[in-house]
């Protein structure tokens, strides 16, 4: 573990935009690191690390969701880095300013990092190629301002899918050879799609559990199974085996009255994780969840309870795997 | 009027021989002309048509106007073009359709054609005044809501019916809005990888094989604009072999755009919306069929659907920009690189489906016509063996989304000829005027 002593951490990411453009190694590392902030706060009575003293966290949502913008402002806080908050109601966003002119404002204000939250799939993107087109004077020649992807419309939630892969890392030990079973809307969720290519880096097994309509068309070409009934997918499949973790998707409001399938109630008794089908799960079978879940719906709130949910547990993972993400950003190589 | 003489060209890319004209006709020869061009290897082409182009003027003139729009035209090797309606006002009156035609006549380098819109307002719910804008003085034979579909079937029936009394062919934009709503890029892996919502191609093909049923029940004339699909190019064939014997007058035309030819959906991969289009860009398959059937035929002709949109309107993510790119300069080398350099079409075909299937789609009589003694001297000169390299900034329209920035073209226009008056030479457009000669219509 090389955070404490703050050596040489160089993993070769200058931004952080998807997870199928991770590596392996990278992955890996990241989930490292992650673990290493977790021992390196344990115990301590202030938790704050002197790490990114003097770098500058922005993050920029175009939409609201506390919970993920909270957890990177908390881990930039516990590194140490200055974090400011910048989202679409509260600035120039809402009277029309394009997201470029934004973004250069946000770099040329003195941002080493923007955190991007946008509806629009590859915005992140879009918003790295603009700042690594031109240079920023206060990072140097050499300098760039990083970009994480913190959820672009229905792409990816990259950091989402590293505090999946940290909490089953610690809840099975491993990820490697598990079996995952992602249920539910696949076709509009970005949490899936970063999943679905971690896990598969990872070594992990991954069936996707939706009705036809809620994936998407050509699903066929990831790294992963497809099965429409929940039951059949519980109870083992072909590959040889029950899943050891289930992954539950938020079912948005929105959908349900889209047509995408009959009725909420319908959803919940074929593709929802019931107490009963919860019962069937091997002892070591852990239940995740992305949250905010609506209960009742795509879970019964007694699995949701269980000791077997690791919800609460992925909210923690996620601020030590977005510190393990500015860390690897910003402190990178050159970190004294 | 003057008399010149084109000397070792090759037209159609044949044996080399020198071309006369005289008072903006081609003839057999001329003594003592007043200009000699020496036009040693250049392949003459008759003059190209565009069954396809978004001018923007009145109502988008920071992208580009029918001046700019005109001159990226004559560079690209056109003498004529087709100015879609869905301008701000949109072209659905005699009044707008006569602005623009009257726009193109003083600036002179091409023959600007307006499209009429099929509908009021592009709204699919009223037919637009077609009779009295195909009495107007800008003649309007082609109808078209581009941009969007006529999606409901009894308005498409009824306008159908009603253009065939004019001699006129409506252009449809293939596209059930029912089942694109919210689409970004064509519907497969590459969208379902970007999380990009997907543009079921299902849209295109089925209105399509509607509208061919449609057209052949009332003995019309429909053309296919921008076919994207190898399955669209199926439903053509079909139509024209089995609803074939349907109703005199009855005919169904197709055109395929050059960024259908040459360019996949692949290109969303950096989310850059310079590639964003409507139809979006299929996979190679797709591509692979649409030249196949602009080849044998099947679908008639090449149309840019040069779309010019101001830098904000690309410059932003991807699912807030508008679709369409730029086509007129690019057009002629991309069906070069794409169906004369793979030995699918040699120049011949090139005429044939750059400059004599359009003019026929669209009734030209002074279009498309053999490079032979008596008829317009309409015509471009290109080089083979000139290759050139894209960029955006550099073309004469007003905006710069090109797909093609940074790629080398194989072909260049040197020089190109309206009824006798350069409007292009080496590469430059030549002093606009009014046109000379009258402007046939129909």
């Amino acid at each position: 573990m090389t955070v404490a002593d703050g050596t040489s951490t160089g993993i070769g990411l200058r931004h952080l935009l998807s997870t199928e453009a991770l590596r392996r190694d990278q992955a890996e590392a990241l989930l490292d690191t992650a673990a290493g902030m977790e021992q390196a706060l344990t115990g301590r009575a202030v938790r704050k690390l002197p790490t990114l003293r003097g770098r500058t966290v922005v993050t920029l949502f175009y939409e609201n969701s506390t919970r993920t913008r909270v957890s990177f402002e908390v881990a930039g806080k516990w590194m140490s880095a200055d974090t400011i908050n910048v989202s679409a109601s509260a600035s120039s966003v809402s009277k029309g300013e394009s997201l470029r002119d934004t973004a250069a404002t946000l770099g040329a204000a003195g941002a080493d990092c923007l955190i991007v939250r946008h509806p629009a799939s590859g915005a992140p993107h879009r918003i790295a190629a603009w700042l690594d087109r031109v240079g920023h004077s206060h990072l140097g020649a050499e300098g760039h301002v990083a970009v994480v992807n913190a959820g672009d419309g229905t792409h990816e939630h990259p950091t989402q899918a590293l505090l999946d892969a940290a909490t089953l890392r610690a809840r099975l030990g491993r990820v490697e050879g598990a079996h995952v079973a992602i249920v539910g809307d696949v076709l509009h969720s970005r949490v899936a799609r970063s999943n679905a290519h971690l896990l598969a880096t990872l070594g992990a097994r991954v069936t996707l559990v939706s009705p036809p309509t809620l994936l998407p068309v050509g699903v066929e070409s990831w790294p992963v199974a497809v099965s429409h009934d929940l039951d059949a997918t519980l109870g083992g499949d072909a590959a040889g085996g029950a899943p050891d973790a289930v992954m539950m998707l938020r079912v948005q409001a929105e959908r349900m009255h889209g047509g995408f399938f009959p009725s909420a109630r319908e959803y919940a008794i074929r593709f929802g994780l019931s107490q009963a089908r919860a019962d069937r799960l091997a002892d070591h079978a852990v239940v995740l969840h992305p949250g905010p879940a609506v209960r009742g719906m795509e879970i019964a709130s007694s699995v949701a309870d269980s000791s077997r949910a690791a919800i609460t547990e992925q909210v923690t993972a996620g601020v030590h795997v977005r510190m393990a993400v500015l860390y690897h950003l910003l402190a990178g190589e050159d970190v004294a | 009027m003057s008399t010149i003489r084109i000397r070792n060209v090759r037209p159609y890319g044949e044996d080399p021989t020198d071309l006369y004209v005289r008072d903006g006709v081609l003839v057999d020869t001329v003594d003592d002309p007043d200009e000699t061009v020496d036009a040693d290897g250049l392949v003459a082409l008759p003059g190209l048509v565009d069954l396809h182009t978004h001018l923007r003027e009145p109502g988008g003139e920071e992208a580009e106007t029918v001046a700019t729009g005109s001159a990226a035209a004559a560079l690209g090797g056109y003498t004529a073009v087709f100015a879609m309606p869905n301008t701000d006002p949109v072209a659905d009156s005699p009044v707008v359709v006569e602005h623009v035609w009257r726009r193109g006549r003083e600036v002179g380098l091409v023959d600007v054609h307006p499209v009429g819109a099929v509908t009021v307002g592009l709204e699919g719910s009223k037919l637009a005044e077609m009779g009295m804008m195909a009495a107007s003085p800008a003649g309007v034979r082609v109808f078209s809501d581009d941009g969007r579909c006529v999606n409901d079937p009894l308005i498409m029936r009824r306008a159908l019916e009603y253009a065939r009394a004019l001699d006129a062919v409506v252009a449809q934009h293939a596209e059930d809005h029912r089942l694109t709503v919210g689409a970004q890029a064509h519907e497969g892996p590459v969208a379902a990888r970007l999380g990009l919502a997907g543009w079921d191609p299902t849209a295109e093909e089925s209105i399509i094989a509607r509208d061919a049923m449609l057209a052949a029940a009332a003995g019309a004339r429909l053309h296919v604009c921008h076919l994207s699909t190898a399955r669209s190019a199926e439903i053509v064939r079909w139509a024209r072999g089995t609803l074939g014997g349907a109703r005199s007058g009855f005919r169904v035309s197709a055109e395929v755009t050059p960024h259908h030819l040459l360019l996949t959906d692949t290109a969303a991969e950096d989310y850059d919306p310079v590639h964003k289009v409507n139809p979006p860009l299929r996979p190679s398959a797709d591509t692979e069929a649409l030249r196949r059937a602009l080849a044998d035929g099947t679908v008639d002709c090449v149309a840019t659907d040069h779309a010019p949109h101001a830098v904000e309107a690309k410059d932003c993510e991807w699912s807030a920009a508008r679709p369409g790119m730029l086509g007129l300069q690019t057009a002629l080398p991309v069906v070069v690189t794409t169906m004369v350099a793979t030995g699918l079409l040699d120049w011949r075909g090139v005429a044939r489906v750059c400059s004599e299937a359009p003019a026929r789609v669209a009734g030209l009589a002074d279009q498309g016509r053999p490079l032979s003694p008596g008829e317009p001297a309409t015509l471009t000169l290109v080089d083979p063996e000139a290759a050139w390299t894209v960029r955006g900034a550099a073309l004469a329209s007003l905006a710069a989304n090109t797909p093609y920035e940074g790629m080398e073209m194989p072909v260049s226009v040197v020089h190109t000829m309206l009824r006798g008056r350069w409007t292009v030479q080496d590469g430059a457009v030549q002093e606009s005027g009014e046109v000379q000669g009258e402007v046939q219509d129909v």
